[in-house]
């Protein structure tokens, strides 16, 4: 394409749930919610 | 839904149910802007007129027309489809092993340490019955986390020590994995410590807020001295033996230092590889907390970061806590939508044993949602807190960042709105600016790779 340059494509996985990654409170923050910076614990294994 | 935005020189457009994000041209992006108004190719023709040719603009058209066919933008999202956490299953737990501490913060939202209460230290007979408690309500969960909390958590070492080890034994009998973590000042930290830690503790976070004068002004010791050297000294030290283990230098920013990206900086050139600074929580008639006013002042400091951030990376490694964004291997849907689990898989314990929905809610008798003891566990309220997830929040619902926040922390919005399904504006205007700035580096770093 010439005007855009795509980065990234679909990346929210409707499957999971299994809850092995880390609460999202459990963190560095303590104070606010964020699982942007979070990682699929499945996944990363 | 689409997030069309600027940030660090370009423009991106990101499409909230795909997770898509682009980078348009300058051109591409004002007919985006102009897409969805008029949604006519005539009309947006007429309104670019001279500033882009009639060929330039229908092939953006037809572009942006192929990314709609392929879902990577205006995408659609059935959130029928999608099954949330529900309660039964409790994985993590902030351990408030001393209600006492040997700093006075101005600005601690833990009353200075006692939460609002007497000076006290957790028993090791509490803190095993509290992983009890745990093991007792965690049903298919193999991993349980743990966080050493306070006030300041080393003030009770050996019952850290004994608790940690009592988690090592349950580990065995009963077929589950504790992954401990602390948050400390670490002013009193040393090599016996530190050794311990590096041994059996996941992530350590240690709280430093940055500059000495900075820090020292609002993170005095209990006689009134400052204490950013020590910790400085001594968190050096520890993130030197720490190895690859996982640690965090935290600070946090208050109005007094709305330039923080300076306290960014300071703590990178001291060495420090994982960094995270965040906003004060703090009721809005104190001199130091943030308020709307400060809003356009703490966003270009995000960006003033971001810059920063991804013209060092290039020469040395750092993480800074808000700006590392997975746009590939990110959580599931179901996390992400969730919340972030207080009340119903986190929960925070006193050293008393009552059990909390989270650490924030401590002190506050109305929300103590167990006791250690009982097999009791306040379903309703763990219910409604399991039903404060981004797809109940019709504001959260409407907004581009709903998969990226779990709905903002719902104490906060209690302290700020009364009410823990209002997400507090404020904190959702800063973790937009903040996600705008991680995608931007995002993208940037991935161009320099490709």
């Amino acid at each position: 394409m010439k005007h855009f340059k795509t980065i990234t494509k679909d990346c929210l996985n409707k499957e999971g749930g299994c809850g092995i990654c880390q609460s999202s409170c459990q963190s560095a923050c303590k104070t606010s919610c964020t699982v942007a910076n979070q990682e699929c614990a499945k996944k990363v294994q | 839904m689409i997030h069309l935005f600027e940030s660090l020189n370009h423009y991106y457009v990101y499409d909230v149910y795909s997770g898509a994000l682009h980078m348009p041209d300058e051109q591409a992006y004002r007919v985006l802007s102009l897409y969805k108004e008029h949604n006519n190719e005539d009309e947006i023709i007429k309104a670019l007129e001279g500033e882009h040719t009639i060929h330039d603009i229908k092939q953006t058209i037809s572009e942006i027309e192929t990314l709609i066919d392929e879902n990577l933008l205006y995408s659609s999202m059935d959130y029928d489809d999608i099954k949330l956490l529900q309660t039964g299953r409790i994985k993590a737990m902030c351990l408030h092993v001393a209600h006492d501490c040997n700093l006075r913060c101005k600005y601690c939202f833990a009353s200075k340490g006692a939460f609002g209460g007497k000076r006290t230290l957790m028993s090791v007979d509490v803190g095993k019955k509290a992983l009890d408690f745990l093991i007792r309500n965690s049903g298919d969960a193999k991993t349980l986390e743990v966080d050493f909390f306070g006030g300041e958590p080393l003030m009770n070492f050996d019952v850290v020590k004994e608790i940690t080890y009592y988690g090592r034994e349950l580990e065995k009998t009963h077929k589950k994995e504790f992954r401990f973590t602390l948050t400390t000042n670490a002013y009193d930290m040393d090599d016996t410590i530190i050794e311990f830690l590096n041994e059996e503790i996941y992530n350590v976070v240690i709280s430093i807020d940055g500059r000495e004068d900075v820090h020292d002004f609002m993170r005095p010791d209990n006689s009134g001295k400052g204490s950013q050297s020590t910790i400085l000294k001594n968190a050096k030290k520890f993130a030197e033996k720490r190895g690859d283990k996982s640690y965090y230098i935290r600070g946090t920013y208050t109005k007094n230092n709305l330039d923080f990206a300076e306290d960014v900086k300071y703590l990178a050139d001291q060495g420090f590889e994982q960094l995270s600074i965040e906003p004060v929580v703090a009721d809005k008639s104190m001199s130091y907390a943030l308020n709307n006013n400060d809003l356009d002042t703490i966003k270009k400091e995000y960006e003033k970061l971001a810059k920063w951030y991804y013209d060092y990376r290039k020469k040395k490694f750092v993480n800074f806590f808000h700006f590392m964004i997975n746009l590939e291997e990110g959580p599931c849907l179901i996390k992400r939508l969730s919340g972030c689990g207080a009340g119903f898989e986190y929960v925070a314990v006193t050293p008393e044993g009552d059990v909390y929905p989270c650490h924030q809610y401590v002190g506050n008798e109305e929300m103590i949602l167990a006791t250690i003891a009982d097999a009791h566990i306040n379903k309703k309220m763990a219910e409604e807190f399991a039903a404060n997830h981004v797809i109940n929040k019709q504001q959260c619902k409407d907004c581009w960042a709903q998969f990226w926040c779990g709905g903002g922390c719902g104490a906060n919005a209690y302290k700020f709105n009364g009410d823990i399904s209002i997400p507090y504006a404020m904190e959702c205007d800063m973790l937009k600016t903040r996600l705008e700035c991680a995608m931007a580096v995002y993208a940037l770093e991935k161009g320099d790779n490709d």
